[in-house]
């Protein structure tokens, strides 16, 4: 294939840029990454998102494509000849992995963000108890999808590898946050492995954020209210 | 390969009234699938409907061959790449895309902000109306030139979108205030009209009458008030 343009917007530390990176990456697709500065969206992105305004945005030959998982649907369909499915092969199967990213989108990360914005200790415990809820739920659908294999996606790391592996960065610095662990030995075994083949994946390791840099960014986002 | 052998076995668990188990009812009958339609009562939910949506407790679930797959739109991709007949997704990468995108912001933006003109008056529900306009507006802009959103005919999207058409639009004369009136929506109105022309459309929406009868008494229940 001739050299495509391909243009990605978005920023180091954004979870949804990730899984677009990702996916990027396990195609060997040659992309122009642009960095958003924090605080202002540039005209480009505004252009290109005039719906959500946000990123990622994937813009392949001058064409945008919004959302980070339907980012990574599009980047598979339209490099389906070139490294390896991120989907799995069977209806069913790409169904489950469908069914949990949305999962992981709509109602997982929703109670692990409300950690960081928690009130109070009361409302802290309740997030995080529901956060160990639904991330036992998680354990069980890894070791349903992956039947034994390294990865939710089999013996290579697919479409819901990329959606929950992108956030672990942030997830490492919300159990710092909230003094807790939720990847545990104990409690999660499979998550655990999982985590780390999933970081050190080639795809993976260049692009994940350091823990530290992310949590002084989180401090940003996320200010503490003075004692 | 058969695609459609007589040991398949399908089911669909369902409310009549609800628009995201009418649109898998609308997929299934576009592609001439036979199913076994399983009415639930979504205040007293059943045990089979807990054990095969566990995670989110919801209808619709589809089950074919006994395995069960949750999520509307999850289930609407699953029906297109398991029953190849009368395709709702376009071949087309970027066009699928496109699809993927719109229909998630019909979901996501258009009906979670829509829902929230019920119950509510005055300058509130003003605001609510305004923000419900500028979404659809969105919508309004992609049925320029089109019969469908589809393109030329019925398609994902439209599917998904029968939610505008059939419940937005119709609970206008009992929430009391015209959220999508022609003048402002003319392209929309004339899409509606296109819809009714189609037989699987017609069939499968719930009667109006019944509709009707039905949201009033649940807004009672909820000591909303209707128009």
């Amino acid at each position: 294939m001739a050299t495509e343009d391909v243009k990605l917007i978005g920023s180091w530390a954004s979870v949804y840029v990730m899984r677009a990176r990702i996916a990027l990456h396990l195609k060997s697709i040659s992309y122009e990454f642009l960095q958003e500065t924090y605080g202002s969206k540039s005209e480009l992105l505004l252009k290109s998102n005039p719906v959500h305004k946000k990123m990622p945005v994937l813009i392949h030959a001058d064409k945008p494509v919004c959302e980070s998982n339907i980012i990574v649907h599009y980047i598979d369909e339209a490099w389906n000849s070139s490294g390896p499915s991120i989907l799995p092969s069977h209806p069913y199967d790409r169904a489950i992995a469908r069914f949990w990213a949305a999962y992981i989108d709509d109602q997982w990360f929703i109670s692990v963000r409300s950690i960081l914005t928690a009130q109070g200790d009361e409302e802290k415990k309740a997030a995080i108890a529901q956060v160990e809820e639904r991330t036992k739920l998680l354990e069980k659908a890894f070791n349903d999808c992956s039947q034994g294999k390294p990865f939710f996606n089999g013996d290579h790391i697919g479409y819901l590898d990329i959606a929950l592996g992108s956030f672990l960065g942030w997830w490492r610095v919300v159990e710092l946050d909230a003094n807790h662990k939720f990847l545990d030995e104990t409690k999660t075994p499979s998550l655990v492995k999982w985590a780390e083949r999933f970081c050190d994946d080639p795809a993976v390791k260049p692009i994940m954020p350091e823990i530290t840099k992310l949590a002084e960014f989180a401090r940003k986002l996320f200010p503490k209210p003075q004692a | 390969m058969a695609e459609r052998s007589n040991s398949e076995e399908v089911k669909l668990l369902g409310m009549w009234a609800s628009p995201f188990s009418r649109r898998i009812e609308i997929a299934l009958t576009l592609k001439g699938v036979s199913y076994e339609f399983l009415e639930q009562d979504i205040t007293n939910k059943s045990s089979l409907l807990l054990q095969l949506n566990p995670v989110n407790k919801m209808i619709p679930v589809l089950v074919h061959n006994g395995k069960p797959i949750s999520e509307s739109l999850v289930i609407l991709e699953y029906i297109d790449e398991t029953w190849r007949d009368n395709p709702i997704l376009p071949q087309d990468p970027y066009e699928r895309t496109m699809a993927r995108f719109w229909s998630k912001f019909v979901d996501e933006q258009i009906y979670v902000t829509a829902m929230k003109v019920v119950g509510k008056t005055g300058k509130e529900r003003d605001a609510v109306v305004e923000a419900t306009r500028d979404l659809l507006m969105f919508l309004e802009k992609e049925l320029v030139g089109k019969d469908f959103l589809g393109g030329k005919s019925l398609g994902f999207v439209d599917i998904v979108a029968t939610l505008v058409a059939f419940w937005l639009m119709r609970t206008e004369e009992i929430v009391g205030v015209k959220v999508v009136p022609v003048e402002k929506f003319p392209e929309i109105h004339r899409w509606v009209k296109n819809l009714l022309g189609n037989d699987v459309i017609k069939k499968c929406i719930p009667p109006e009458d019944e509709h009707l009868k039905y949201i009033r008494a649940r807004m009672e229940k909820l000591n909303i008030k209707s128009a």
